[in-house]
């Protein structure tokens, strides 16, 4: 838990955007020893591939494509700092309050659930298929689309 | 003994630092990292409340965590390729100097 919460801060406060990619990998793998913790073996596995597997590479990419040695020091606006920092504390205060005092406690929280991979696999071969086809497609048509936004446009130098 | 309500908390700050940074930071990557983390932050709700819920056997709490992390996916791609296609046009991701619409 600390170890995802300290991962969290530290890739939004540091100055470096490679330690801020670093630190965002060490909170998503904190995040998916969260959800082995919760007894979610498919989700923990997949976050695992897909966040510190593919998103990260993916942003360490963009960083490394994106970088020259004026974004390096990055100047903040001094008036939006406190005026987005209060607005986050307020919600983050808002929703653990909500959760902290609503004062429902979970009856069968004793009994570890069970919810192997075979029956994720049957349930979205079955009941959740149509959904399943629909974000296979939406997958495809984001990545082609991702290409040829980032694709280099014809007659641009260099 | 990790209660629910741990879970919730823990959820919420890391929503809230997601929240801070995406306000706070003026780089586009940083903006798209916070983003991620409150994308991270509700998925971890939902795969709470379903191993806390009264109707674990049932595997909807997963099922959307699962297709919640395949849209997150899509739209990291599609958001890291418009920052490229962005820093292409005016060699920055400084959010500032993006004002071209402004009057």
């Amino acid at each position: 838990m600390l170890i995802t919460l300290a991962g969290a801060a530290g890739a939004m406060a540091l100055r470096n955007l490679v330690h801020c990619a670093l630190c965002l990998v060490l909170a998503f793998g904190g995040l998916a020893a969260l959800y082995l913790q919760l007894g979610a073996e498919f989700i923990g596995f997949a976050q695992v591939l897909v966040y510190v597997g593919a998103v990260a590479v993916l942003i360490v990419f963009a960083i490394l494509l994106t970088r020259n040695s004026e974004t390096r020091v990055e100047r903040l606006s001094a008036a939006s700092v406190p005026l987005g920092l209060g607005i986050a504390v307020l919600v983050a205060g808002a929703l653990g309050g909500a959760a902290w005092f609503s004062g429902f406690a979970p009856a069968a929280a004793a009994a570890r659930p069970v919810a192997g991979v075979r029956s994720i696999g049957e349930r979205l071969m079955t009941q959740y298929v149509l959904p399943l086809e629909v974000l296979g497609l939406l997958l495809t048509a984001a990545l082609i689309g991702a290409v040829i936004i980032a694709l280099k446009e014809p007659g641009e130098p260099g | 003994m990790t209660t629910l309500q741990h879970y919730l908390l823990l959820s919420a700050m890391l929503f809230g630092i997601g929240l801070a940074g995406a306000l706070v930071r003026r780089n586009a990557i940083i903006v798209l990292i916070g983003i991620e983390l409150m994308l991270n932050a509700a998925n971890l709700n939902f795969v709470a409340f379903w191993r806390f819920g009264p109707h674990p056997e049932a595997v909807t709490g997963l099922m959307f965590a699962l297709f919640s992390i395949g849209i997150a996916a899509a739209e990291a791609a599609v958001g890291l390729a418009l920052i490229i296609a962005v820093y292409r046009h005016y060699s920055s991701t400084h959010l500032d100097k993006l004002d071209s619409l402004k009057g």
